[in-house]
């Protein structure tokens, strides 16, 4: 088999051109700068846009700009560039804005290392916005996780017409690693579902029978508006409580009740274990590492692995966890996910391990954390 | 020519705003260059400032205080031929400060009309950063400290081509603006009115005293010959045309068996400026050479000139889940910024682990197996050491043989830079 060399910022950045990413805008950040400077490489000579934003705020305008104008649109940082996003993801969300996030997370709180990984903005990914209505937020283990689960964030967000991010973390995304790219899996592009013909046009009108409005791009044949302010189908400011009620519900329903057809995840059920560890991102491989050890010595857990990390993927939790007496979450940071997974597993005995300090979580503490 | 003005939804300004004359004079434009509603995109920004899109049927974008010019930006790169005209208050002028910056330097060929009203209308009369600093407003004191921003001067300093001031109730407003929408680059009007339903409760602001304001600042009608040059999108589109196409990473032809079965770690600790990530990249390769799986992990401050540089490898027939160092096979101790940076490895080590030890290199005590290397008085570089450890341990058949070596060396480098190193390096493996 003939193998590449690709770091994980790299291969979103290949992802996501493969997604059909028209443009890109990005402040430079420790660990995602790979990405604009990837980009950069990739995007213009083709046609496309990169831009070098004077901060975080405007690399996330840019992003909106160009998708109102019909273009598939993407950034990257970290955790204090997204502090800055958080205005902009509000109207993206609010707006109905297709955009993708790739957040390389890094260890904070605030400026914290810029050169050590961390998962910990999993929640502030969630809930970093006004008005709380969900996002969609994949999070890659390796680096052919970057590629495919780019282009699905790409596919999900001109479905959904939200944001979508990309939880990556520093050990994954400026980690190189061997990969066949031929073999990588490129999920069908998908682009988001045109307004039908219907005069006047109605930039928040669900389209027939879905909950997502059809899209006419800013700059096309029919003018189209755009506002970040509460707003009814005609895309002027509304003060009627019932029409406002609809749209958030509305908002609120078209992501979250469809998690089940993107709930990604990879699970390893062993037949006669009591204990299943449940984690993401780079700490999968050391738990995978760890399932082999143990199942090798006979003393097998289950694992599984969630892609699909907002919204919670409920029922394949519980499906998955059905057999375990007791779950052990394990995530790079002090308890995040963790907290989901004790409300949707009130019956379980759920334990946590947890780090934050730079390094990586290895195989032997997860399998102190399941034989303690 | 028809008016582009929402006849469903007419101007609710105050009555005397200002506003409301720029919204007639800004309409009279479009009917004279003979613009339809879907060839313009209204940008509106927050404030009173921010209902300007509403009131006309055109494309509008209405979002965050102070960013309006950042999505004006997004909706003119994406489509060339949209006329995209902002409007944004004296408050987004403060609060959006540096994006105007940015547009100023980037001159993409769009309008900006600062509608300066010298307060916050809508949140209650507060100084904004074009408050004269006599007047009297919703912000106590807080006014009287600062020195208001003459937003003209600002923007011309920041390269901004087309600036001119401008007062609500000038007869040829619409000319200026027609002016500014047809004058390719960033065009910038600064207009002065008033705003009754919030300054004028305290102050006293008049048509002829904005005249007066007008006269006494810097004249700026239009063109800033200093500043004037291509327009960016234009520019964008030439040079994105002539960047070469980025090909995809390379594939790498499995050719050889690796000198050793089961995952080999491989960890260089060295300083900066030694190319240790080249280093590892190489040997990457020259595993990928061996059909091998790899995983590489670098640490370095972020002072890049400066400071530890540590690379982590992973070579394995297998697919490599962890990328952390467990057991390493070898330890390349280059420069004691990388040794002090990982000192409590060194006690864990078995005779198992070769540590390739440069001459003045002092590591911690180890059971390891340390052989000596002293690269210096082979006359190699300080920045090719890392390069030359590889060589020692193809040299000894260690993770790594010649033939790998060399054909990493000839993935990862050409012309003269693959002589030099080839030769330098063949020159190690043969004192092996
Ligand atoms: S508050 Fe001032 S700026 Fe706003 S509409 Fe009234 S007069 Fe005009």
């Amino acid at each position: 088999m003939e193998l590449s060399l690709l770091e994980g910022n790299e291969a979103v950045a290949w992802g996501a051109c493969h997604a059909g990413c028209h443009f890109f805008a990005g402040y430079p950040i420790t660990p995602a700068t790979s990405i604009l400077n990837t980009m950069l490489r990739i995007l213009p000579p083709t046609g496309g846009t990169v831009l070098q934003a004077e901060d975080e705020i405007a690399a996330m305008g840019y992003c909106i700009g160009a998708s109102m104008a019909g273009l598939k649109v993407m950034t990257a940082t970290s955790g204090p560039g997204l502090s800055l996003f958080s205005e902009h993801i509000s109207f993206a969300i609010g707006s109905e804005i297709p955009l993708v996030i790739a957040e390389v997370q890094r260890l904070g709180p605030s400026t914290g290392s810029a050169t050590r990984g961390a998962d910990g903005d999993i929640q502030f990914m969630r809930w970093g916005n006004s008005g709380g209505l969900p996002v969609i937020v994949l999070a890659p283990v390796d680096v052919k996780d970057c590629f495919t689960l780019t282009m699905h964030a790409f596919n999900l967000a001109e479905e959904y017409r939200c944001p979508v991010f990309l939880a990556s973390n520093k050990e994954i995304g400026l980690t190189r690693e061997s990969v066949d790219l031929d073999g990588l899996e490129r999920p069908t592009v998908m682009s988001r579902l045109p307004a039908g013909e219907d005069i006047p046009f109605f930039p928040f009108k669900p389209l027939p029978h879905k909950e997502v409005p059809g899209f006419l791009p800013i700059g096309g044949e029919v003018p189209v508006r755009q506002t970040s302010s509460t707003h009814g189908a005609e895309g002027y400011i509304t003060i009627d409580s019932n029409e406002i009620a609809a749209t958030i519900q509305r908002v609120k329903n078209k992501v979250e009740t469809h998690v089940d057809r993107f709930s990604f995840a990879e699970t390893l059920i062993e037949p006669d274990a009591e204990t299943m560890v449940l984690t993401y991102g780079v700490t999968a491989r050391a738990a995978h590492a760890a399932y082999k050890e143990l199942k090798m010595v006979g003393r097998p857990f289950s694992l599984l692995v969630l892609k699909t990390l907002w919204p919670v993927p409920e029922d394949l939790i519980r499906k998955e966890t059905r057999k375990a007496k007791r779950v052990v979450v394990v995530e790079m940071n002090l308890g995040q996910y963790v907290r989901e997974i004790e409300r949707i597993l009130k019956d379980k005995k759920v334990d946590f391990l947890g780090q934050m300090d730079g390094r990586l979580i290895s195989p032997d503490q997860i399998k102190e954390a399941v034989y303690d | 020519m028809t008016s582009l003005l929402n006849k469903s939804r007419p101007p609710v300004f105050c009555p005397g705003c200002g506003y409301d004359l720029i919204l007639h004079a800004l309409d009279k434009s479009f009917q004279n260059m003979g613009l339809q509603g879907n060839q313009i995109a209204m940008v509106s920004d927050i404030g009173c400032s921010g209902l300007f899109d509403t009131f006309f049927n055109t494309h509008a974008l209405h979002g965050l205080h102070g960013r309006a010019l950042t999505y004006a930006a997004g909706l003119k790169l994406a489509r060339p031929e949209l006329q995209v005209v902002t409007t944004m208050g004296d408050g987004g002028l403060g609060i959006g400060g540096a994006h105007l910056l940015a547009a100023c330097r980037r001159n993409l060929d769009m309008t900006l009309l600062i509608l300066n009203n010298f307060n916050f209308g809508m949140t209650g009369g507060q100084f904004s950063a074009t408050t004269p600093p006599q007047a009297t407003v919703g912000s106590g004191f807080l006014n009287a400290l600062e020195r208001p921003m003459d937003a003209g001067t600002v923007v011309a300093a920041a390269g901004a081509p087309f600036v001119a001031r401008a007062s609500a109730y000038q007869k040829d407003l619409s000319a200026l603006l027609e002016q500014a929408i047809r004058f390719e680059g960033f065009s910038v009007i600064d207009i002065l009115g008033v705003c009754p339903g919030r300054y004028l409760k305290q102050n006293k602001l008049t048509p002829k005293l904005i005249d007066q304001i007008l006269r006494e600042s810097e004249p700026l009608d239009g063109c800033v010959t200093k500043n004037a040059r291509s327009e960016y999108g234009r520019c964008y589109r030439e040079q994105a045309a002539r960047q070469k196409v980025a090909s995809p990473p390379a594939k790498v032809v499995p050719r050889f068996d690796p000198p050793q079965s089961g995952r080999q770690e491989v960890i260089f600790l060295g300083a900066a400026g030694q190319r240790i990530l080249t280093a590892g990249e190489v040997l990457c390769i020259a595993g990928l050479t061996a059909g091998l799986k790899i995983t590489q992990k670098n640490e370095y401050n972020i002072t890049v000139l400066r400071g530890p540089s540590i690379s982590e490898l992973i070579l394995s027939p297998e697919e490599i889940d962890y990328t952390g160092i467990i057991n390493p096979a070898v330890v390349i101790a280059l420069a004691p910024d990388g040794v002090t940076r990982r000192k409590d490895m060194f006690a864990q080590l078995n005779q198992n682990t070769l540590v390739l030890q440069v001459s003045g290199v002092k590591i911690p005590s180890t059971q390891a197996q340390v052989v000596p290397v002293d690269f210096k008085a082979q006359g190699i570089k300080k920045s090719d050491w890392a390069l030359a450890a590889l060589a020692t341990l193809a040299g000894m058949n260690k993770v790594l043989t010649c033939q790998m070596l060399d054909a990493a060396l000839e993935e990862r480098f050409k012309g003269d830079t693959l002589k030099g190193i080839s030769e330098l390096l063949e020159k190690v493996m043969g004192q092996k």
